[in-house]
């Protein structure tokens, strides 16, 4: 009786919380869809709001600068992640220092990365834009990669890398042919997650675009709209990007499952 | 394996990438912080303590306090919310256990700033929750809701709830759960096996969670800037200010080297605790 009691509180616990993360995403969505674009009444279901954002140029050239952002800094970081990974799988015993310079990206403030790129790249002297961006991304993308490919090196057998090295197969036909093959759905799931990060993140992308319009990304603009409140707009914007990432996420679940930081 | 350079030749790229472009500008950070401020906003290179002392001034160092009671209440919350959500899916079948996982977490990955919009749409003067006290036939004047610190609070659980079920799922869901049993048959509540034997053997999940919702907080400035109007400053938009707008890089640079001696003595603090934790498991084990 007392457990039935308990199973019952448990629902309650986890209705109420599912209701606290999803009603504010879900009633953005919704209203989205709204015609009349208010909060306050509901006139009819509309996918104007979505015709609306490809005439705005702004949106659309931030869009662009989005997309040339994450597939540059995805294709970087995936291949240094995974190069990483395996190095030091490979090693096997790796100090202190190595694991914490490894760790450091996925848990240093966004905001104390920003800053110090900042200041690195002015005190270069380098003309910042979308490619100071590109850069900056990789440094916690490759870290990403990593710890997704390296989660699947501890199930591998190294045992087929000594056979094909037995065989007469140099080190980089191993990597090519042996091990990169079993590691696929790893790097494939750790450049989709690269993707999402880098379509995403606006803190690092803000500080190291320079000045001008030319560079903004999709986040920028997003910031930008959204000072200046709510707008039917930007609800099909945010839809969009939720949309975007919550594919991307999924995806990578399924290459790889449960191969995701922290999972 | 034999003792062989393959490995740092593969490592070599990512490592010199990380080094050059993470290790070398935070050390950047650290120089500048004790470099005097130019007149023009540039950087004056003499040495000085001056940065370092400004960020005590009881003018700073009022921002300072806030940003960590604001983010010691939104890491409280959270904890405590996503302590019992944790609890609550691990106590759900097993074979539920990790689509109910996967749901809590999914809002966690999509975009951060879109999820704080979120709650412009719901907070502000003509929102959903005002329109809803409206229509339940609330008059009158309504209390603002947006812009205040209650809404930065309310922003900030709301982004990071999903990363302390995360941390604190995980040593529950390894909790033995005949050690539970055990403790119920020997005669002890509901209640007092979950506060003496439960509890204590989950704390470090409780930690972990609690000191990174701490310091993703106290470092925010998007959150503040949005949910807490123009005015509204925490020690993320005082180091935001120094940077874009007053030109004052080496004051910045003072502000985020103490915010990250903060944050690396909390992270420390909790390495402990699991530790801690950890310790006296294999003592219960044993």
């Amino acid at each position: 009786m007392a457990d039935r009691n308990t199973f019952r509180l448990m629902l309650l616990i986890l209705g109420v919380i599912f209701a606290f993360l999803y009603i504010p995403i879900s009633v953005l969505v919704g209203l989205s869809f709204n015609e009349g674009g208010l909060p306050t009444a509901w006139t009819g279901f509309s996918v104007k709001w979505y015709g609306a954002l490809l005439q705005n140029s702004d949106i659309l050239q931030a869009a662009g600068n989005t997309l040339f952002v994450a597939i540059f800094s995805t294709i970087l970081s995936t291949i240094l992640g995974s190069l990483l990974a395996v190095g030091v799988e490979l090693r096997r015993r790796n100090g202190k220092w190595l694991e914490t310079i490894i760790f450091a990206p996925m848990i240093i403030p966004d905001i104390v990365l920003a800053i110090a790129l900042l200041s690195f790249f002015s005190l270069l002297g380098a003309r910042m834009g979308l490619h100071t961006i590109v850069v900056s991304h990789v440094v916690f993308n490759l870290a990403f990669v990593c710890a997704v490919v390296r989660a699947r090196l501890r199930n591998f057998d190294w045992s087929i890398v000594e056979a094909s090295t037995d065989l007469g197969a140099s080190t980089f036909t191993t990597l090519i042919r042996v091990i990169l093959p079993v590691l696929m759905p790893a790097i494939l799931a750790g450049a989709l997650l690269a993707f999402t990060l880098s379509v995403d993140e606006f803190i690092i992308a803000f500080f190291t675009a320079g000045a001008g319009r030319s560079s903004i990304t999709l986040p920028m603009q997003i910031y930008a709209m959204i000072r200046f409140g709510v707008t039917p707009e930007i609800n099909a914007l945010a839809t969009v990007v939720m949309g975007v990432s919550v594919i991307a996420l999924a995806l990578s679940q399924r290459l790889n499952r449960g191969g995701l930081p922290g999972q | 394996m034999t003792n062989d350079r393959r490995p740092l030749i593969l490592m070599s790229p990512a490592l010199l990438w990380l080094f050059g472009l993470m290790v070398v500008p935070c050390l950047l950070i650290l120089a500048l912080a004790f470099f005097r401020r130019g007149l023009y906003g540039g950087i004056e290179y003499t040495w000085t303590l001056e940065n370092i002392a400004l960020v005590f001034d009881p003018l700073y160092f009022k921002i300072f306090m806030k940003s960590a009671g604001i983010a010691g209440l939104a890491a409280g919350i959270a904890s405590v919310l996503g302590y019992a959500a944790a609890y609550a899916i691990a106590s759900m079948p097993r074979r539920h256990q990790p689509m109910l996982l996967f749901f809590a977490v999914l809002p966690f990955w999509s975009n951060y700033l879109v999820r704080t919009y979120a709650w412009i749409v719901l907070l502000n003067r003509e929102g959903l929750i005002v329109n809803l006290a409206r229509w339940f036939g609330f008059e009158g004047e309504m209390p603002k809701l947006l812009y205040t610190e209650s809404a930065v609070v309310i922003g900030l659980v709301y982004n990071y709830l999903p990363f302390v079920i995360l941390s604190c799922y995980a040593p529950l869901s390894r909790l033995n759960p005949e050690i539970a049993e055990a403790s119920r048959d020997l005669g002890a509540s509901g209640w007092k096996t979950f506060r003496r034997i439960t509890l204590p053997m989950t704390v470090p999940g409780i930690a972990t969670g609690f000191v990174f919702v701490f310091v993703l907080s106290i470092g925010n400035f998007v959150t503040p800037a949005l949910l807490g109007g123009g005015q509204f400053q925490m020690i993320g938009n005082l180091v935001y200010a120094q940077f874009l707008t007053a030109n004052d890089w080496p004051f910045g640079a003072a502000l985020s080297m103490v915010l990250i001696l903060v944050m690396l003595g909390l992270l420390m603090l909790q390495a402990v605790v699991t530790e801690r934790a950890s310790g006296g498991k294999k003592q219960i084990d044993g």
